[in-house]
C-alpha cells in the first residue's frame, strides 16, 4: 500500500527500461531465423503503431496485426438486417462505429439514418435498456457486436429482465477458437501469438489451452502500455530460442488463468456457442454467441426472421479481406488513403478505431516497409524516437 | 469506443451492483459492477459500462519488478 496504481502504471512507459528490453530483444533475435507474431487485438495495434514499435524491433521479427477489430469481422448480412429493421421503423440501437460500418450495399446504419432510418448510439448496453424502458410504445432493437469482453453486460441484462419492448441481433464472437483458427494456418505461418489483454480477463488463459496443446506455439497475454509489448515480444523469442513454446502472462495485473468466472457464467447461460462467420476471415467453429432456445423472446434474429451472420461484401479491389486476416499491411490496398480514408471508409477496417487501416491512417504511416516491399516511400511516425531512443 | 479495450478508473462509490467510477479529469460514470468484487478506491477496468476485473496492484508492480531484474536493472522506481 502508500503506492497508486497510476503511478505504477507510468513505469510501463519507462524509456531507460524500454531501450534495455530492446536491447534483449535484438541480442536474442540475432540467434533466431524470420520469427513471425501475431497479435488479435485492435488496441494492440494502436500501441505498436502509435509507439512506433515495428520499426524499432530487429527485421527478423515480424509483428502483424489479426481479426482484433468486432466492428470489421461483425458480418455484412448482420449490418444489412439492422438497415432492413431501421427502415421498417424499428429503433435501431448499436456501438458508434458499428453504426459506420458498411453492410454488403456499401451503406451503414448511419448512411440509412440520411434516408430516414431510425438509428441511436449508445455507449453501453444498459443505455439501451433505458431508452427502451422510457419508451415503452417504441420498439428497439440493438445491434450487439464485440467480443467476450463486450457481450457479458448484454448476457447480465437479459438475464436481470428487458423491458419487452427491447430485442437483440447478436453478433458477439468468441476469441479463443479463431486464434486456434489462425495458429493452424498454413497461409499464415505464424511462429507466435501475442493473446488479447481485456478480452482474455473475461475467459481466463484457461480457454486458449486446448488450442495451444494443438499447435504448441508461444502464446503471450500482454497489457496495452509499451512495456507490455516490448516485454511480451521478448518473452516469445525466449520462449523460441529455449525450443519452450508456452502460454505464459505479461498482463498479471488484469489477466489470470481462471478469467471471470461471473462474466464466463452469465455467457453461457445465455449463449450457445456455435460456429459462426467472422467477416473477412472464416467461419469460426464454436465462437458464435447466439441468444440459447429459452431466450428467444429477446432474439431479434428469430423473433423478425434474420438470416445468420455471413457474407464478406467488399468492393472490388477493396483489401479488407488480407488486411483482417493479417496477410497485407494497409498500404498495400490500392484505396488506402486514397478513396478510402478515415473520413471516407469504405471497408470496415478504416471505420473502427480499431481497424488496422483506421490506425495506420490516423498515424500517418503512408510509407512503411511492408512486407511485400512496396510501400517504401516514408518513415514511422517521429513518435518512437521520443520515447524510446531519446 | 474500443469494444475490446477497458478503461482503468477508481471506484468511488458502492451501491448494490452499481458503482460509481472516477475516470480522472472530473469524468464520472456509473458502472455495473455485478461481476467484480470491488470496493470504494479499488482500481477496475470499465468496458461498455460494466467493470469487468479490478486490477491486481502488487502484480502491476511485481511483473516490472521482475523484468528489471532479469534484465539486470536496477530498482525500476
Ligand atoms: S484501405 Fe479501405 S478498402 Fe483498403 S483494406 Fe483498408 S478499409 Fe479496406
Amino acid at each position: 500500500m502508500g503506492w497508486d496504481l497510476r503511478q505504477a502504471l507510468r513505469h510501463y512507459r519507462n524509456p531507460r527500461l524500454a531501450r534495455k528490453i530492446l536491447e534483449k530483444i535484438r541480442e536474442i533475435a540475432k540467434d533466431l531465423e524470420v520469427v513471425k507474431i501475431m497479435h488479435v487485438c485492435g488496441t494492440h495495434e494502436w500501441t505498436i503503431t502509435h509507439w512506433g514499435i515495428r520499426a524499432l524491433l530487429p527485421e527478423n521479427v515480424v509483428v502483424r496485426a489479426g481479426p482484433g477489430c468486432p466492428v470489421c469481422i461483425t458480418p455484412a448480412s448482420d449490418i444489412d438486417s439492422a438497415i432492413k429493421l431501421a427502415l421498417d421503423g424499428v429503433n435501431v440501437l448499436t456501438y458508434g462505429d458499428m453504426s459506420r460500418a458498411k453492410g454488403s450495399r456499401m451503406v451503414s446504419l448511419e448512411d440509412c439514418r440520411a434516408q430516414g432510418g431510425r438509428v441511436g448510439v449508445v455507449y453501453s448496453f444498459m443505455d439501451a435498456v433505458k431508452l427502451a424502458r422510457s419508451n415503452p410504445s417504441q420498439e428497439y432493437v440493438f445491434l450487439g457486436a464485440g467480443f467476450e469482453t463486450t457481450a457479458p453486460i448484454v448476457a447480465y441484462a437479459v438475464l436481470k429482465g428487458l423491458p419487452e419492448n427491447l430485442k437483440i441481433i447478436s453478433s458477439h464472437r468468441y476469441v479463443p477458437p479463431a486464434v486456434g483458427l489462425l495458429a493452424e494456418s498454413e497461409d499464415l505461418a505464424i511462429d507466435a501469438f501475442i493473446n488479447p489483454g481485456h478480452a482474455s480477463t473475461i475467459s481466463g488463459m484457461k480457454a486458449y489451452k486446448p488450442y495451444f496443446d494443438r499447435v504448441r506455439k508461444p502464446m503471450v497475454f500482454a497489457g496495452f502500455e509499451p512495456l507490455d509489448i516490448l516485454l511480451a515480444i521478448y518473452m516469445i523469442l525466449k520462449q523460441i530460442k529455449d525450443r519452450n513454446p508456452k502460454m505464459e502472462n505479461e498482463y498479471r495485473r488484469a489477466v489470470t488463468w481462471d478469467g471471470n468466472l461471473d462474466a464466463q457464467k452469465n455467457l453461457r447461460e445465455v449463449f450457445d456457442f456455435d460456429d459462426g462467420y467472422w467477416r473477412g476471415v472464416a467461419i469460426v467453429p464454436d465462437s458464435a454467441m447466439n441468444f440459447k432456445e429459452k431466450f428467444s423472446k429477446v432474439d431479434a434474429r428469430k423473433i423478425y426472421g434474420l438470416a445468420s451472420g455471413k457474407g464478406d461484401h467488399f468492393p472490388s479491389n477493396a483489401r479488407c479481406a488480407e488486411v483482417i486476416k493479417g496477410l497485407i499491411d494497409p498500404p498495400e490496398c490500392p484505396l488506402y488513403m486514397k478513396s478510402c480514408t478515415p473520413a471516407t471508409p469504405i471497408g470496415p477496417t478504416m471505420v473502427g478505431v480499431e481497424g488496422t487501416c483506421r490506425i495506420w491512417a490516423q498515424h500517418k504511416v503512408v510509407g512503411i516497409k511492408c512486407r511485400s516491399g512496396v510501400c517504401e516511400i516514408g518513415s514511422q511516425p517521429p513518435r518512437a524516437k521520443r520515447m524510446f531512443e531519446g | 469506443m474500443r469494444l475490446c479495450y477497458a478503461v482503468p478508473g477508481k471506484v468511488v462509490e458502492v451501491g448494490g451492483e452499481i458503482g460509481v467510477v472516477d475516470f480522472g479529469n472530473g469524468v464520472r460514470r456509473e458502472v455495473v459492477l455485478a461481476m467484480v468484487d470491488a470496493k470504494p478506491g479499488d482500481y477496475v477496468l470499465v468496458h461498455a459500462g460494466y467493470a469487468i476485473k479490478v486490477l491486481d496492484e502488487e502484480e502491476a508492480k511485481k511483473t516490472l519488478e521482475l523484468y528489471s531484474q532479469i534484465l539486470g536493472l536496477a530498482e525500476v522506481r
